[in-house]
């Protein structure tokens, strides 16, 4: 009865376009913000922002990012566990380069790298659609991951081929590097995570996500209108790449903060970002979110159920995991290919009218 | 008999028209060994509603996409507003200022009635990248702008109700309604329909019909449009081409082309030599 419509009339239009135009669901917003910038910090500890926090924002932005190219705008790519390391990299020699440059505008700047990067290889989107650009984007990743191991500049010729992320502050607070504190790794990934999905939901929610939805739908009908399908495509492999990027820098500066490419930017890595956003829903921010927390909280749960509880044997846990995502990816797929997001709009719609249905 | 001066006419019923828009001059299409347009001039002046007519495979459409771009013709030239018309993409073509809709419906089935309609405007939109990702400020004033220009043509169609509905709901002469909706959220000088009243009853017709003559009279807007039903025809337009084969086999008041012997042939379908 709560969860009410009626009453709330929308006298102007700037009110319609509110991204959470119920009165309801905007104080829900408010309140998970204030928990997350308020409360999460005190209570965080090592394992749950290991396990959980930092995984879920950080691929929270990656799915983000490639819901924008592939949801909004309908190119596909299993390119983006390369883009992330080119973030990654990125950051790395920035990190390494220009010290005395806060991490901050280092991940920022590696996010406009990668930005260009995927503007690079979202070129062929411009002829090629559907399963040829999905090997053209495969053919991206492999290329990349192949570069950052041949190539010893990217990882400062260190002996182990790996690159390892230096201790870096913010405000006199360690967030790179073995001494980093939890709460404020957590607090600065937190800061990207909202910043990119107010950023998305932004540029979704008007002119810009109108091209590349209606180059989505039906590309023919987006040039009477006026689109440039050239210039909307290659928007949203940079704009893409820009947040992919952004994961991937925070992935390895302040998560893993020690990187061998080819394990922790593989094609696994393209796959499983991609997994999120088909399981929490193409074409929806709050989808990325739902798909990103799906994802990392399974493993968990599955292992603290079936091995903490159960006593099963780890590998046993691990692959009825990956049968669990297989089988949803393809009930997903065939029957709500919207994802988690639609099932969550179709109950609010059903509470909307709820008790009285007609 | 129509005065063709440079100045326009006066239609039956009062209405001035105006010098020449669109003038084609010409055109050969061809695809392969098919000629879907033959040599064929014609123009369209301002304020007017020309229809195109003709049997199935005349070569209709396809005049409809080489004036929007779509396609390429062999010979000939596109005068628009006097300028001989250099060859240009579809987008260019509607950055000029020409609107239209398809035969089979062209609408984004994964977008809201609205957000179609919204679409319309995007050759209005003047703000980057930047500023909408900001949203607050120029990007905000210039949604709530075109929003509002949007809602007139959205009360002017009379689709109110199903503004926030999913086009991929919608019965089929809705999305007729819609893809003219989004056409005319462009303010185009130039309305191009193709086939507007296909599939449609008798009452979707005479709705659709009284919107095109309403938006003519309006907004001023210039029409062509493509139509099957003689009668629509003979009561909507001003002027009439009639294709057969490729071939323009005549160019006149409906009066005119209806005591045209080549038309009345085309129509019976009398054998072609
Ligand atoms: N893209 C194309 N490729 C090859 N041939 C084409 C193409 N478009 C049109 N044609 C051919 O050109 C001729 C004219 O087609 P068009 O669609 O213009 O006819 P129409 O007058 O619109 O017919 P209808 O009343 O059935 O819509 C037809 O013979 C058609 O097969
Ligand atoms: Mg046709």
């Amino acid at each position: 009865m709560f969860y009410r419509e009626a009453g709330d009339f929308k006298t102007s239009y700037v009110d319609d376009n509110q991204t959470f135009p119920i009165k309801f669901d905007r104080w829900r917003y408010y309140a998970v913000l204030f928990v997350a910038f308020c409360v999460v910090p005190f209570f965080i500890n090592d394992y749950w922002a290991n396990a959980i926090f930092l995984p879920f924002l950080i691929y929270a932005i990656a799915a983000i990012g490639l819901n924008i190219l592939v949801g909004y705008c309908g190119q596909v790519s299993l390119g983006t566990g390369g883009f992330m390391a080119v973030g990654a990299y990125a950051t790395y020699k920035l990190m390494t380069s220009f010290p005395d440059v806060n991490l901050f505008f280092h991940i920022i700047i590696a996010g406009g790298i990668t930005a260009i990067v995927g503007v690079l290889f979202g070129l062929p989107s411009l002829r090629i659609k559907g399963f040829y650009l999905a090997v053209a984007t495969l053919a991206a990743q492999f290329f990349l991951v192949w570069l950052f191991n041949r190539v010893p500049w990217f990882y400062n010729y260190s002996a182990s081929g790996q690159i390892n992320a230096p201790e870096r502050t913010l405000f006199g607070h360690a967030i790179s590097g073995p001494a980093s504190e939890p709460w404020a790794v957590y607090l600065f990934c937190l800061v990207f995570t909202v910043g990119s999905a107010i950023l998305a939901r932004n540029l979704t929610r008007g002119t810009q996500g109108r091209k590349w939805m209606a180059i989505r739908d039906m590309d023919i009908a987006a040039e009477i209108i006026g689109v440039n399908p050239l210039v909307s495509k290659l928007t949203a492999f940079a704009v893409s790449s820009f947040f992919v990027g952004i994961a991937g820098a925070l992935f390895f500066a302040v998560y893993l903060g020690a990187v061998e490419v080819g394990e922790v930017y593989g094609i696994n890595k393209s796959f499983l970002v991609l997994f999120m956003i088909i399981i929490g829903g193409l074409g929806s921010i709050f989808g990325s979110f739902a798909g990103a927390a799906f994802l990392v909280l399974l493993p968990v749960l599955l292992k603290n159920l079936l091995v903490g509880t159960l006593g099963w044997p780890t590998d046993l846990a691990a692959h009825l995991e990956l049968m669990i995502v297989g089988l949803l990816i393809i009930v997903f797929l065939i029957a709500e290919p919207h994802g988690l997001a639609q099932l969550w709009r179709v109950t609010k719609e059903k509470l909307r009218l709820w008790p009285f249905p007609h | 008999m129509l005065d063709a001066t440079q100045d326009g006419y006066t239609t039956a019923d009062g209405r001035k028209i105006g010098g020449v828009v669109m003038e084609m001059k010409n055109i050969t299409l061809r695809f392969g060994g098919v000629v879907a347009i033959k040599d064929i001039s014609f123009d369209i002046r301002e304020g007017e509603i020309r229809a195109i007519i003709g049997p199935n495979g005349a070569g209709k459409s396809s005049m409809l996409n080489v004036i929007s771009g779509f396609y390429v013709p062999q010979e000939g030239e596109v005068l628009y507003k006097g300028k001989p018309r250099p060859q240009m993409k579809p987008y260019q073509v509607a950055r000029q200022g020409i609107a239209r809709t398809f035969q089979n419906i062209a609408l984004f089935e994964g977008m809201t009635v609205l957000d179609n309609v919204m679409t319309g405007r995007l050759n209005k939109m003047k703000t980057n990248m930047f500023q909408q990702g900001l949203w607050k400020g120029a990007a905000e004033r210039e949604e709530v702008e075109n929003r509002e220009v949007v809602e007139k043509v959205i009360d002017f169609l009379e689709i109110q109700n199903i503004r926030k509905t999913p086009v991929a709901r919608l019965p089929y002469g809705l999305k007729k309604r819609v893809e003219l909706a989004r056409a005319l959220a462009a303010e185009p000088s130039l309305l191009l329909l193709d086939e507007p009243m296909a599939g449609m009853n008798v009452e979707e017709k005479e709705d659709m019909s009284r919107f095109i003559l309403d938006v003519n009279d309006e907004f001023g807007t210039t029409i062509a449009l493509i139509e099957h039903d003689m009668g629509v025809v003979m009561d909507l337009s001003d002027r009439v081409v009639v294709m057969d084969y490729g071939k323009k086999i005549g160019d006149g008041t409906p009066d005119e082309v209806r005591s045209n012997q080549d038309v009345i042939d085309a129509y019976l379908g009398v054998a072609h030599d």
